[in-house]
């Protein structure tokens, strides 16, 4: 009964909003990147390298300039650099596009806690910025309305994603690509150039995504900021079926549950530490494991396209 | 002969990019690069009982390897050995302790244990896949963090893994192997080559005869290529899929119980700790995508990531974080992945250019 109290307080607190909603952030901007990208053909798990470098960049171009703007330009590069390698390796050479991603975050790993702890970095959060009337609404008032400026372009960059692959020619390829990449490629589409741009689209909004994590959430740079996220991202497009509508969702449920994980012991302290930071991916495996057989991936997702061979 | 020219002129060329960039960015960080590359191939080779280590380091690795090339084979992308490598290890402590017996018949339990333990828990994966279709690419992914979590929880309980005599102490560790469970070393030359690394040769011939020689090996292979054709001959994804799934856990497993049992390279000192593996997953992964998915070569890429990893500890002695073999491993591995994919293709190319030839 305590268990369910604590729950209850746990849940009907503002600041469970607050962390959920910086949480849901972060995931929303890797993962409408990353939709772009899996609608296109392409599962880049390299996101959780684009996030880490993006978060290094931009605390490095913060550290240089003392400007946040330059700081996030500065991420946006850092995710378009992974980008890069992982779009031209795998889609231009013929690499298998998991390998490519995972050694990308093992090297990016890697090259943010070496040049971490050669490198001083001083950061801080963006100041926040209030919307009027708006951050009233109680209990998600606050967590939506009062947030450091560059949470807003997450309201910017949803739209954004939706626009391009739904209302342009361009998302029309993209779609064509991930869906029948022969058919598209006989009607003139260049599928892998398609591929190559829906990853860098994926690199741009998850170089957002780092600099989000940094000026917004925490402020200052270490290697294990980022810590599995990226997975997450990826498996809110898998949960939320590769609509966007859905990947959303997808992202603000799995952003609750990293955000009650902090608040709960707050108000009960039975539940083991190791079971609460194991709880956001649980719920991630066990949403995947519910909704991933009633939806329909695009059909040549994660199949590479080399003309002349099926 | 003209294309193993290309080859080796491609291997030589993006090993020599891979290590140029990484000396690039010693200097730039203010290090000396060519005094890393030194205190690597001394910690790894030249120093004294070091070769001997770097082999006990590569032994875990190729038994990744080994594993991970089963489940690519059929077609499947597991890449959560890091967690399976723990969870196996797990096993193999709790059954290790619990069981008991003589040294020899301990050390079987210890190995058999280690194994299930690792293949179980890529079998839950494998269920995520086969029964509700979700990706073993992210699943696997995810699991990892939970391993980590489900070990760092083991280790908390006195009942599961913690040693009675550190409870409340301030770092969780489970008793210590005694001696006679040990795996043993051979002495050859002053160098204490474990025989764990032998095993692995063993493993390394046993899964290239399989895969080649057997009719496991190829109706697995069958799976990987197309997985339509194996339906149609009478090969199941599901069975077939789930077999290849349990045996890169067991793999895995196996890798962490002889970290946990083997001497060599010292990971732990015969006892479980947090975070034990060390990111000898990830690395055994990394192996078998180096080595192209074949047994034999994984066995030399293996040593090779070996020596990184032992030549590491020498590095931090020049001044230089020793992180940096990281970023050595990472570019090499990059680096690598490009020779096959340009041979691909230059084939094609030299193909077309045949039959537009003829025509």
């Amino acid at each position: 009964m305590d268990f369910v109290n604590g729950l209850w307080d746990a849940i009907s607190t503002a600041s469970t909003y607050q962390n959920a909603a910086l949480f849901a952030g972060l995931l929303i901007f890797a993962a409408s990147g990353e939709w772009v990208a899996e609608r296109s053909g392409t599962i880049n798990i390299s996101v959780e390298g684009m996030l880490l470098s993006a978060a290094f960049t931009s605390a490095v171009g913060y550290t240089v300039t003392e400007s946040f703007v330059v700081g996030i330009c500065c991420g946006v590069l850092g995710g378009m650099v992974v980008a890069g390698v992982q779009a031209e390796m795998s889609h231009r050479l013929v690499a298998d596009q998991f390998v490519v991603g995972l050694t990308l975050n093992i090297l990016i790993l890697g090259l943010a806690g070496f040049l971490d702890r050669e490198i001083d970095l001083t950061t801080k959060t963006a100041e926040k910025v209030q919307i009027p009337l708006l951050h009233r609404i109680p209990l998600v008032g606050d967590a939506i309305f009062d947030q450091p400026w560059p949470f807003y372009l997450l309201f910017v960059v949803v739209p954004v994603s939706w626009w391009l692959v739904f209302r342009t020619r361009w998302g029309l390829e993209v779609r064509a690509s991930g869906e029948d990449p022969q058919a598209a490629d006989v009607s003139g589409i260049d599928v892998n150039k398609r591929r190559r741009q829906a990853i860098y689209y994926a690199g741009l909004t998850s170089g957002l995504g780092g600099a989000f994590l940094l000026f917004v959430q925490v402020g200052r740079f270490d290697e294990g900021v980022v810590s599995g996220r990226g997975f997450i991202a990826i498996a809110a497009v898998i949960f939320g079926g590769w609509t966007l509508r859905g990947t959303v969702a997808g992202c603000v449920i799995f952003a609750l549950a990293l955000g009650l994980r902090l608040q709960l012991p707050r108000y009960y302290e039975g539940v083991p530490t190791e079971l609460l930071q194991a709880f956001p991916f649980l719920v991630t495996i066990l949403g995947m494991a519910i909704f991933a057989k009633r939806v329909r991936p695009p059909a040549a997702l994660a199949r590479p396209f080399i003309r002349g061979l099926k | 002969m003209m294309r193993q020219g290309e080859w080796l002129g491609l291997y030589v060329a993006s090993v020599a990019v891979a290590l140029g960039v990484s000396a690039i960015l010693i200097r730039a960080t203010g290090g000396d690069s060519l005094a890393v590359f030194d205190a690597l191939i001394e910690g790894s080779l030249t120093g004294s009982g070091r070769w001997g280590l770097t082999l006990g380091a590569a032994a875990p690795m190729l038994l990744v390897a080994l594993g991970t090339i089963v489940s690519a084979r059929a077609g499947l992308v597991n890449i959560g050995q890091e967690g399976q490598l723990l969870i196996g290890t797990a096993f193999a402590v709790y059954f290790g302790f619990r069981i008991g017996g003589p040294g020899p018949f301990n050390l079987v339990v210890l190995l058999v244990a280690g194994s299930i333990g690792g293949a179980l828990w890529a079998g839950v994966a494998g269920v995520l896949r086969f029964r509700r279709g979700v990706p073993e690419v992210l699943s696997t992914l995810l699991l990892v963090t939970v391993a980590s979590q489900v070990t760092a929880y083991a280790l908390g309980r006195e009942w599961l893994l913690l040693a009675s005599n550190s409870v409340g102490a301030r770092n969780n560790v489970s008793e210590q192997l005694a001696e006679d469970n040990r795996l043993p070393n051979l002495n050859i030359f002053g160098n204490q080559i474990p025989s764990s690394f032998f095993l692995g040769v063993v493993f390394a011939v046993i899964v290239a005869f399989a895969l080649a020689r057997t009719v496991w090996g190829f109706q697995l292979r069958m799976l990987g290529r197309s997985p339509q054709a194996a339906q149609r001959a009478g090969v199941s994804q599901r069975s077939f899929g789930m077999r290849a799934m349990l045996t890169s856990g067991a793999f895995a497993g196996l890798a962490g119980t002889v970290m946990f049992a083997g001497g060599g390279f010292q990971f732990s000192n015969y006892k479980f700790v947090p975070g034990f593996s060390g990111n000898i997953g990830w690395t055994g992964l990394l192996v078998a995508l180096v080595a192209r998915e074949r047994a034999m070569p994984a066995i030399a890429v293996a040593i090779a990531f070996g020596a990184l990893r032992t030549g590491s500890s020498f590095v931090g002695s020049t001044g230089v974080e020793a992180r940096v073999t990281d970023v050595i491993e990472g570019l090499l591995v990059l680096a690598l992945l490009v020779p096959p994919a340009v041979m691909f293709i230059r084939d094609r190319r030299r193909a077309r250019a045949a039959t537009t030839a003829r025509t």
